[in-house]
């Protein structure tokens, strides 16, 4: 069912008193859950809960020819789909514009905060490179499927290792895999999504309050040396933000960062163990 | 070489590990995961609901829409997203599969949804997809005559084998691979889906029949205690 | 809904409940074998043996075997109270999401008071939520009318969706669950037989309603269910 008119009503007459349909507060997240394990037969796999927004995420790797402008840094692709199984309002068909946004934002976020050693990711200059193939698969959306997707992918980028490459026949071993992970930096990336409903901002909306919401704002944030980065941001929807409310954003951004930057490199060592 | 003995060492009428489960996605009408050990599918159910466009309606009764989707990271070489012919025509047959034991007839002009993923794979993943889907369709409480389960038979050189792994349906030696996926009924043993791919001799068809039966009947089982709330996994 | 293996404990309370005998089956389960027996919803009778024809809760009383479902959509009938949202509007009436197979439509006349055909989205607008009753299933649709006492748009408040299975527990016999959470919350509270709950009161009221619907739906079938909700509303305020 789409969203009733009395329980947005009901979402901007309790966020007047600093509280949530689902009982949080305007800047606290759901509970997050990292677990890998979707398929041996990928490089790296992850699925990532939050609250009840579910994706699985798997990392292939491949080799390819490098773009003629970066002949020495390996490749990226990121795609990603909201399944049907995922809730009633996705039905069947080529990925629409929410999977594309996603897809892109996401892939911009690690792009760009330098998470990813593309260097490394060079056999032999201008001829062979490693080229990252991140496929995400929304499976039940409550909600912020960006910032699971993002999470996702990190989590998988980091569980991910190299598939054996065969020098001699200058082709991937499919199926065979290294102990070797992926040349990752310690730049992690993460997004996070914050809503405006009414003249009031949230992270981490679930579906009624992602309803709910007249504009959005998702910002990849990563870190170096203790510093934020702001490597992607997206806005969505057609009401403006002020000037303001863009600098509470950033500094919830960047309080949200540290709090849950703990928390999933501890989840991912437990994956990992 | 002779074929004499199983790649992973089971015994040739022994199935894989099993994992069974429902309620594995909490939007869904009625939802579940079927594994045969490294072939892993889960699958969603919605409806029965509202079809649009109108003219896709049966005036007489409600249609299942099946789609298998085989995710990219799957598989060792990745596959390329979306549908293509191999995931369309086994959508058709998942959805015959199926349909033949669902009651249609109560909500005419309605549309079932199913949707089958397979998150890991390693042979058999139409059968694992078919079995997640019955037991996701009983979830969602849709009437149905009686359950339907799903087996990979192989005839492996001269050996009639149930729940096919990967190199095996690669086996060339001897007699060479014929793979003869089954879905059956769980009261009356009635064919709802067969498809073969190989080449096995007319007289020794019966054996993979009665094969496809005795594995049908074990994965019922399976299907069943998941169903009464038991979250099996044989794996660990 | 995930059933739980509770659902087998179910079993033994509504024994004592009910004096009858409850299990879990599965469809083509053979739930009872023997002449005498007679096959009552979603079974079917093939010789001597009874069968399920649904996932569900089997239950014999006496000679007749039926199943109590407990998952599925919403199958409107005829009488049904329902809640809807309002998905769509024309010149003769409001398209209504009430869940289950079915679109269904109100139509103007059946409003119990004369509406202005230009007026249509004064009474109910597209997102609305109105309290509605059944007055016909036919193939392809549902007909709803707003003529009979407590039907119409239920402003403010809350819409939350339950499992619609579960409602006659969140009712209770006589109403008596349903009353003992609005007593103790001072909300009101209108429960669709489609499984669309309306809760209004006080913020906190309205939240502590919810909850104790979640957690009757949840434990619907566990042993001592009106204790447990009596001693999360006597619980902290």
């Amino acid at each position: 069912m789409k969203l009733p008119n009395i329980n947005k009503k009901r979402i901007l007459t309790l966020l007047r008193d600093g509280k949530r349909l689902d009982g949080r507060k305007p800047f606290e997240l759901r509970d997050i859950s990292i677990e890998t394990g979707v398929s041996i037969n990928a490089e790296g796999t992850s699925r990532v809960k939050i609250g009840k927004t579910e994706v699985v995420v798997g990392v292939k790797m491949d080799v390819q020819e490098p773009y003629p402008d970066h002949e020495n840094e390996g490749t990226m692709i990121t795609s990603m789909e909201f399944s049907p199984a995922a809730g009633e309002r996705w039905e069947g068909g080529p990925p629409g514009m929410d999977s594309i946004e996603i897809a892109r934002v996401v892939d911009r976020g690690i792009r760009e905060s330098g998470f990813i050693d593309w260097k490394k990711l060079c056999i032999k200059e201008g001829e062979k490179v490693w080229s990252v193939l991140i496929d995400i698969y929304c499976i039940n959306d409550d909600g912020n499927a960006m910032d699971a997707s993002a999470l996702g992918a990190i989590a998988a980028l980091k569980l991910a290792r190299f598939p054996v490459y065969d020098e001699k026949e200058e082709k991937v071993k499919f199926g065979e895999f290294t102990d070797k992970p992926l040349p990752l930096t310690e730049k992690l990336p993460l997004t996070l999504t914050f809503h405006k409903i009414g003249d009031k901002l949230i992270i981490d909306p679930n579906r009624d309050e992602e309803d709910s919401g007249e504009a959005r704002i998702t910002i990849a944030v990563s870190s170096v040396k203790k510093e934020k980065m702001i490597n992607a941001m997206q806005k969505g929807g057609i009401t403006p933000f002020t000037i303001e409310e863009m600098e509470k954003i950033i500094e919830e951004t960047e309080k949200a960062y540290d709090k849950i930057f703990a928390e999933i490199e501890k989840k991912i060592k437990h994956v990992t163990k | 070489m002779p074929y004499t003995k199983r790649p992973d060492k089971r015994k040739f009428d022994e199935l894989r590990p099993i994992k069974a489960e429902v309620g594995v996605i909490p939007n869904a009408d009625g939802s579940a995961l079927f594994a045969f050990g490294e072939t892993v599918a889960i699958a969603a159910v919605y409806g029965p609901k509202p079809l649009h466009p109108q003219h896709m309606q049966e005036p007489d009764r409600g249609i299942i829409r099946c789609n298998y989707n085989m995710l990219p990271f799957s598989v060792t070489e990745r596959a390329r997203p979306g549908p293509n012919r191999r995931s369309k025509e086994i959508s058709m047959v998942a959805g015959n599969a199926l349909a033949s034991v669902v009651d249609l007839t109560r909500f005419p002009g309605t549309v079932i949804d199913v949707e089958i993923i397979i998150l890991q794979a390693n042979a058999s993943t139409r059968c694992a997809g078919i079995n997640a889907a019955a037991m996701a369709l009983a979830h969602a409480g849709i009437v149905m005559k009686e359950m339907v389960s799903s087996v990979s038979i192989g005839k492996i050189d001269d050996k009639i084998v149930m729940d096919l792994i990967k190199e095996e349906e690669d086996h060339e030696e001897g007699e060479g691979a014929t793979d003869i996926p089954f879905t059956m009924t769980s009261r009356t043993h009635q064919i709802t889906h067969l498809q073969l791919d190989g080449r096995i001799q007319t007289h020794r068809f019966k054996e993979a029949t009665e094969a496809a039966k005795e594995a049908c009947k074990k994965i019922l089982k399976y299907q069943e205690r998941a169903l009464k709330g038991e979250k099996i996994d044989e794996t660990k | 809904m995930t059933p739980k293996t509770e659902e087998t404990e179910d079993t033994e309370m509504e024994i004592k409940e009910t004096k009858c005998e409850r299990k879990l089956v599965i469809p083509g389960e053979t739930i009872a074998s023997g002449e005498d027996y007679l096959p009552g919803d979603f079974t079917r009778k093939e010789g001597s043996e009874v069968i399920a024809n649904r996932y569900g809760l089997a239950e014999i009383s006496g000679r007749v075997v039926k199943i109590i479902p407990i998952s599925g959509v919403f199958e409107p009938r005829r009488g049904n109270n329902v809640i809807g949202r309002v998905e769509d509007i024309n010149f003769s009436g409001w398209m209504i999401d009430i869940g289950g197979p079915y679109s269904s439509f109100l139509p103007l006349m059946e409003c119990p008071r004369f509406i202005n055909r230009n007026n249509i989205a004064e009474f109910a607008n597209i997102g609305d939520v109105i309290h509605a009753k059944i007055l016909g299933v036919k193939k392809g649709g549902v007909d709803l009318t707003l003529k009979s006492r407590g039907l119409g748009p239920l402003e403010n408040g809350r819409l939350i969706k339950i499992n619609p299975n579960k409602v006659p527990r969140v009712i209770g016999k006589e109403g008596s669950m349903i009353n003992l959470i609005k007593d103790n919350t001072k909300t009101e509270i209108t429960v669709g037989q489609n499984g669309f709950v309306w809760v209004k009161g006080e913020l906190d009221g309205e939240e502590k309603a919810e909850k104790a619907i979640s957690l009757i739906v949840e434990e619907s079938s566990n042993s001592g269910l009106t204790e447990k909700i009596e001693k999360f509303l006597g619980g902290k305020k």
